[in-house]
């Protein structure tokens, strides 16, 4: 026990020493925090609209002017030529083009039928979705309006009106904020892990001084635990300046038990250590195991749900999230700070985090020889 | 030669782009697909059930749940497969067919805002579909606009159109900065750095030495991107490919440059690759416009994001290679990218000099 409390404070004073790094470990994640929080948005405002106007009747002007009473949408261009309209879509001047053809409003009003049409610029699938959900929403209640407004005077049909109210829940006006912290948050804290531990071991490596340590009695697990104490307790104090700059800058709420997830946190940064030794026992230089370890981040990232709901993956996918750290910490992060979820609701996910610590430990105490 | 002695290096440096090129295409998805919802049905009648089961036949959501009362709510959203609840009023049918409305209430998860925001609109549509159905049937005509929707660009909403530009934009910056700065401070450190300096090379021909590996690799790098999106999924470059090789090239050498200015920089490769990664990694990935629109960000990130080379790289991108357009749509960014390039190769020669005065 004494042999890893000294290895440990070895470490310590090493990893202050270097006052570059001391800064960076906490001053990059909370620089980046500030920053990037309030950029990653997807509050689409101001959608850009480009209208073709060729009816000119009552029905479609009625209709554009609802739209422009939207908060959402914001009237740019109008236009009576298709192929100006295409060139004003074409060079990103608007984000959405209306085709209203002639005849529009007499075959809403004789018919009961009035075609038109929409084309988005779709590039980012994800934006050109929410705009069209919110003109279609539009269109909705404009369909509902006529309808209503067209039957009034003296008809005898019967309408049947379903009332749809919605309400989002834990984050009532839909704050992205709330949504990306978390987020961010588990990208530095596992970065940071996966950067410091593993490169602090091959730095060892290439400049010899593992060897001197191999020679001494001191055990694997020793070493191992030695290597991994450090960079947990700065991961955690990572996370809670975090969590601090959440709640003091940006007011996130905090609705679970805070001990809950630094026991998740934990678990989760034992089992990115471990994977970081376990990398560093394969890379013999800073710059292979930089580069493993960029690799790997990017599908972390990419692949835990930080932007883009999980659950919508393929399942291919989703069973390589089981092995995937960042995504259980993604999910429960979320789950605690939002939703307050308790012990019993993340069970599966402490369950997962465990294994795959264990499995991570096992390679790097497997594959470090104190033998070089 | 450094470079090819080492294999693992080598199989990274083309490992990467393929592999991201086809775990992103494959699997990153931005729509919703069989997300979880649950219904809490007061009337449980004929018009509830058939609603439900329409809900249920479309592809976006699967019935995870019935419940019974209120407080089930909460617990189910906390177990968190469930992104939205369904609460239909009691006698929903009864109401609906007599007194011509009836309520029914959607609940969202709103922990994830764009999940949220679709369940709710793709909900409200089916429902509002059915509403439709219903009253051609009783009333026997119904008047309507109908839109129809064209997604230009990317007609089936895929992913992959936003992903592999992106992809190729970050990955390119990334490993030019992180390369370059990391073999020329690792020099530094080792003390080999001043062997080359008192050489009578000269400096410029030491850093040119030191890069142009790298320019080919990326260069070769852009080549498997663009032959994978081909090939794996049916994305062909739509606009000259000549002027894309062009603009990626100047694209590397900014990545290059970049790292060059990083390497003047910072003493210890350490450093170095905190810089380049930690520092690099995530405002490239979330301001260049990637993923989150520019447009849609508060104020400041719209003076913030220019400052960002990938985000008018990724422009470029797009509109060669989705759009097919020609240059004279892209000259802007060109020239954006060409004086970046040169404020960090001035940047880099000063501090380059000071340090050896």
């Amino acid at each position: 026990m004494r042999t890893i409390f000294y290895l440990i404070r070895k470490e310590f004073i090493q990893i202050f020493r270097n006052t570059f790094l001391s800064r960076a470990i906490f001053g990059i994640p909370i620089v980046q925090m500030v920053i990037l929080v309030p950029a990653v948005t997807f509050e689409i405002r101001n959608i850009e609209l480009c209208v073709v106007d060729k009816d000119m009747s009552t029905e479609s002007r009625q209709l554009i002017s609802k739209l422009q009473g939207s908060e959402f949408f914001l009237l740019k261009y109008t236009t009576f030529s298709e192929t100006e309209a295409d060139d004003i879509l074409h060079s990103d001047k608007c984000d959405m083009v209306l085709h209203i053809p002639e005849n529009f409003g007499r075959n809403v009003i004789r018919e009961g039928k009035g075609k038109m049409m929409v084309t988005v610029n779709a590039i980012n699938a994800t934006s050109a979705q929410l705009a069209w959900a919110y003109m279609r929403g539009i269109l909705q209640d404009y369909n509902a309006e006529l309808t209503v407004h067209n039957l009034l005077p003296g008809t005898t049909a019967r309408m049947s009106f379903i009332e749809t109210t919605n309400r989002f829940w834990y984050n009532p006006s839909l704050n992205y904020k709330y949504y990306m912290l978390p987020g961010i948050l588990v990208i530095l804290v596992t970065a940071i892990g996966l950067l410091l531990a593993g490169l602090n071991v091959v730095r060892e490596k290439e400049m010899g001084t593992i060897e001197q340590l191999n020679v001494t009695p001191i055990r694997k697990y020793q070493f191992i635990t030695a290597k991994l104490i450090p960079f947990l307790i700065i991961g955690l104090i990572d996370l809670a300046f975090g969590l601090l700059i959440g709640k003091i800058l940006f007011n996130i709420p905090f609705n679970g038990s805070i001990a809950l997830l630094f026991l998740f946190a934990s678990l989760y940064l034992v089992a990115v250590l471990g994977l970081a030794l376990f990398l560093s026992t394969l890379s013999s230089t800073q710059q292979q195991y930089l580069f493993v370890v960029f690799f790997i981040l990017m599908i972390f990232i990419l692949m835990s749900g930080i932007f883009t709901p999980a659950e919508s993956m393929p399942l291919w996918a989703q069973k390589f999230n089981l092995i995937n750290p960042a995504a259980y910490f993604m999910r429960v992060i979320r789950m605690i700070m939002l939703k307050g979820s308790g012990f019993t609701n993340i069970l599966p996910d402490i369950r997962g985090i465990i294994l795959i610590g264990i499995g991570t430990i096992s390679l790097a105490i497997w594959r470090y020889r104190k033998t070089v | 030669m450094h470079i090819f002695r080492d294999v693992r290096t080598l199989v990274i440096l083309f490992g990467i782009p393929a592999a991201q090129i086809i775990i992103f295409g494959y699997a990153v998805r931005t729509d919703i697909k069989n997300a979880g919802i649950a219904v809490l049905d007061r009337s449980k009648d004929e018009i509830s059930s058939a609603l439900v089961s329409r809900l249920e036949s479309s592809d976006f959501f699967i019935l995870s749940k019935n419940l019974e009362t209120e407080t089930q709510i909460d617990r189910s959203f906390k177990e968190g497969d469930i992104k939205a609840i369904l609460i239909f009023e009691d006698n929903f049918g009864k109401r609906l067919l007599g007194e011509g409305a009836a309520k029914v209430e959607i609940i969202a998860d709103g922990s994830e805002p764009n999940v949220a925001n679709l369940v709710t609109s793709y909900t409200r549509a089916i429902i509002n579909d059915y509403m439709i159905d219903l009253n051609k049937a009783e009333a026997g005509s119904y008047m309507a606009v109908e839109p129809e929707v064209k997604m230009y660009y990317n007609p089936n909403l895929e992913s992959q159109y936003m992903f592999v530009p992106g992809v190729m934009t970050i990955i390119l910056v990334l490993i030019c900065a992180l390369m370059t700065s990391v073999t020329i401070t690792r020099e530094k450190e080792f003390g080999t750095m001043e062997v080359l300096l008192v050489s009578p090379l000269k400096p410029i021909q030491i850093i040119l030495g030191k890069v142009t590996p790298y320019f080919i690799l990326s260069v070769v790098d852009v080549i498997v991107i663009l032959f994978l999106s081909w090939l794996v999924f049916d994305i062909p470059v739509k606009g000259s490919l000549l002027l894309l090789m062009l603009e990626s090239m100047l694209y590397i050498m900014l990545g290059l440059s970049l790292g060059i200015m990083i390497s003047t920089l910072s003493k210890t490769m350490q450093q170095a690759m905190f810089i380049s990664l930690l520092g690099l990694m995530l405002p490239t990935i979330i301001l260049s416009g990637f993923i989150f629109p520019v447009e849609y960000m508060p104020w400041v990130y719209r003076f913030l994001s220019p400052v960002i080379p990938p985000r008018w790289f990724i422009i470029i991108v797009k509109d060669i290679m989705i759009k097919g357009t020609s240059f004279a749509f892209v000259w802007k960014e060109t020239l954006i990218l060409i004086f970046m390039t040169l404020v960090f190769i001035t940047i880099s020669t000063l501090t380059f000099k000071k340090r050896l005065v």
